[in-house]
């Protein structure tokens, strides 16, 4: 077999089309290509503004409070014995999580392309809570829609989102999930493209959303090497960050993908074990097609029906996977492995005795990895972890699991 | 094949009225019962036939016709079996044509040779894939057209006419008009603004232009039909099978006389739309 051709940079997707290799695209109803389109330009025209860079940085500085820091987790880097463990506090920005730093750079669009009314879509709440936290900043409606299963076990960040003005549609097809959620989201947008935007929250969907949501959320890698270089005059040996749709992933994996020395792992959530159907792993045991404007690594059946995922955490709920993760694991640039729910669970719960920091169920699937491969690591290595959400909002899930009341 | 559409069209236009298109779901609520209303359809006064393939995220419907789909999966069907339909129904009737209708996904795990060999082979003479906009078109619409089966389009209000040629450089059969922004089963709106809208579109095409979305009664075809060279009724045919089902979904005495009778309607409604027009 001739071997593929060596790839110059793993940075240079998407294609003009929105493709990554065979994954991404723009698989919408023609009811949305005009707005897509208009999206694109717009988003052309802006990341090549200057001004609009400088608002996204002093925004970014003032209100979201970058850059966020990069800690050293002593305690834990004792305890498991092996690597130095950092991890990227992105549970430290405004909101909670990294979900704001995407939020902010597209309600400046909405607001350059004349918008008046924002949607979104949300399983955990963070995107909810983000997206209604810049609509009230911006002074903008907000509409968002919430599996009802999601309303139900993420009850804090449902009043948040309320208390910030925003209208929290629960959805009731399907599951009652992240995917039924984005359906919903989709069809206001068709019923309302004059003044609605769509926030999406994730580096998925048409082009240019998983662009766009990866270039606002680069800032976390960018930062992160930096930072890196500084304290320890050199780059990581391991970059892992937990994969749902796989923005805070592709945000701290993107400035590394080019440095050879630098292994990357994306965890994605293995639920229940990946035998049945209670998991949420698209890459490590779906297949590609085609759902929500991209093709991408699914769980489907052999019908190509999409199917219910399952995880402990919501934020990772969601059958489908950003189209530049699939690639990058097609072309072997990340290795993507899954994180049982149970795994997730006692990460989330050393993290908190160790370090005093509670981590959102998320990137607690992140850390369950690096609890596993930090003491077969020299000290001398370093692994880098984006620590993306914090975990007050998982306190009553985990206290209903652990027989904790509250 | 895309000569039993053109020639069905060409036939219509003849009567001097406008062609009456109805969609159902296929499976919906089960396979041998939508085989029954498949087979009833013509006979009620239906010119072409839309045949619904489930998909589990139909993100371009409403609640009516997504609730079918998944009335039909629960009952079984599959892509393989939708085509089994409609090649039990050409058994009997050949020359009504027939448009699968639905979302990419189905059809790209079956394999797109595969289904388009199997689909040809089951008397298929056009397709309607929702999320395949004209940027997508190596995906599927070129293959159909060369293997002979129609790729229909749809054009909504929000396709300017900068957006139309693209729209309209590969399809075939007809024009599908999607008489407004939103999902399957919203209301009407104003007729008048149908007519311009369609007026606009020939302007671009000597396709027929067929208008749906929001077409639920006989008086609504009429008026739709006064314009445009064929109405598309699917939203209250779906709705007219959930209403004739028992609590658990499953089919009774009435659900397919219910939706002959309610075709028989639409279809009266189509054939006096240019009576009414020159009145």
């Amino acid at each position: 077999m001739n071997e593929a051709p060596k790839l110059n940079s793993f940075r240079a997707g998407p294609d003009e089309d929105g493709r990554f290799g065979i994954f991404g695209g723009r698989f919408v109803a023609e009811t949305l290509m005009p707005l897509i389109l208009d999206l694109q330009a717009e988003w052309d025209k802006a990341k090549n503004d200057p001004a609009f860079k400088a608002e996204l940085d002093n925004l970014g500085a003032h209100y979201i409070g970058r850059p966020s820091p990069l800690y050293f987790a002593e305690r834990l880097t004792e305890e498991l014995g092996g690597a130095k463990i950092y991890f990227k506090r992105e549970e430290l920005n405004h909101t909670g999580s990294h979900k704001i730093n995407n939020c902010i750079g597209q309600i400046l669009l909405a607001k350059r392309m004349g918008k008046t009314r924002i949607i979104a879509e949300t399983g955990a709440g963070q995107h909810g809570v983000a997206s209604a936290t810049v609509a009230a900043r911006f002074g903008l409606p907000c509409v968002v829609y919430m599996g009802a299963t999601d309303v139900e076990r993420q009850a804090p960040n449902v009043f948040r989102m309320k208390l910030l003005g925003a209208e929290v549609k629960p959805v009731t097809a399907g599951n009652g999930t992240l995917k039924d959620a984005m359906n919903e989201a989709l069809r206001d947008w068709v019923t309302n493209v004059d003044n609605t935007y769509y926030l999406i929250g994730t580096a998925a969907g048409p082009h240019p959303y998983p662009e766009m949501v990866r270039d606002f959320q680069a800032v976390i890698g960018q930062e992160a090497k930096a930072q890196m270089l500084e304290a320890e005059g050199r780059l990581p040996d391991l970059v892992v960050a937990a994969v749902g749709g796989g923005s805070n992933a592709i945000g701290i994996f993107h400035s590394f993908l080019d440095d050879e020395g630098v292994k990357i792992v994306g965890v994605e959530a293995g639920g229940k074990g990946l035998d049945g159907d209670e998991h949420c792993a698209s890459i490590t045991a779906g297949s590609p097609g085609v759902l929500h404007g991209n093709r991408t690594y699914l769980l489907q059946d052999g019908d190509g029906q999409i199917k219910e995922g399952h995880s402990i955490s919501a934020g990772l709920d969601y059958p489908g996977i950003g189209p530049e993760h699939s690639w990058l694991n097609d072309v072997g640039r990340v290795e993507y492995v899954p994180i049982m729910d149970h795994e997730a669970l006692e990460a989330f719960q050393m993290l908190t005795r160790l370090e005093g920091i509670i981590p959102a169920l998320e990137p607690s699937h992140a850390l369950a990895e690096v609890i596993k491969r930090a003491p077969t690591m020299g000290k001398d290595e370093i692994i880098l972890m984006n620590l993306s959400g914090r975990g007050d909002k998982d306190i009553f899930t985990v206290g209903k699991i652990l027989g904790m009341g509250l | 094949m895309t000569a039993r559409m053109d020639r069905k069209f060409a036939d219509v236009a003849s009567e001097g009225r406008p062609v009456l298109v109805t969609y159902f779901m296929g499976g919906d609520p089960d396979f041998e019962t939508s085989l029954s209303i498949m087979k009833a359809l013509p006979k009620a006064g239906s010119d072409v036939i839309e045949l619904g393939m489930p998909f589990s995220d139909p993100m371009a419907d409403g609640p009516a016709i997504q609730l079918a789909g998944q009335r039909s999966l629960k009952a079984g069907q599959t892509l393989a079996t939708t085509l089994e339909i409609a090649r039990r129904f050409r058994e009997e009737d050949q020359r009504t044509p027939i448009v699968l209708m639905g979302y990419y996904n189905p059809i790209y795990i079956y394999g797109v040779d595969r289904f388009l060999t199997d689909a040809l082979e089951a008397g298929i003479d056009g397709l309607i894939v929702v999320d395949l906009p004209p940027e997508m078109d190596d995906e599927l619409c070129i293959p159909a057209l060369q293997k002979g089966i129609n790729f229909i389009r749809l054009a909504t209000p929000t396709t300017d006419d900068r957006r139309l040629p693209k729209v309209l450089e590969n399809t075939s059969g007809f024009v599908y008009y999607v008489s407004m922004n939103g999902i399957t089963g919203s209301a009407l709106p104003d007729p008048s603004l149908i007519a311009g809208a369609v007026e606009r579109i020939k302007a671009h095409t000597k396709l027929p232009v067929c208008v749906g979305f929001g077409v639920k009664t006989a008086e609504h075809a009429r008026a739709i039909g006064a314009s445009a060279d064929g109405v598309v009724v699917g939203t209250a045919i779906v709705n007219q099978i959930a209403s004739s089902l028992t609590e658990e979904g499953k089919a009774t005495d009435a659900t397919v006389p219910g939706v002959e009778a309610l075709v028989r309607g639409l279809s009266a409604g189509v054939r006096s739309a240019r009576l009414a027009a020159a009145e």
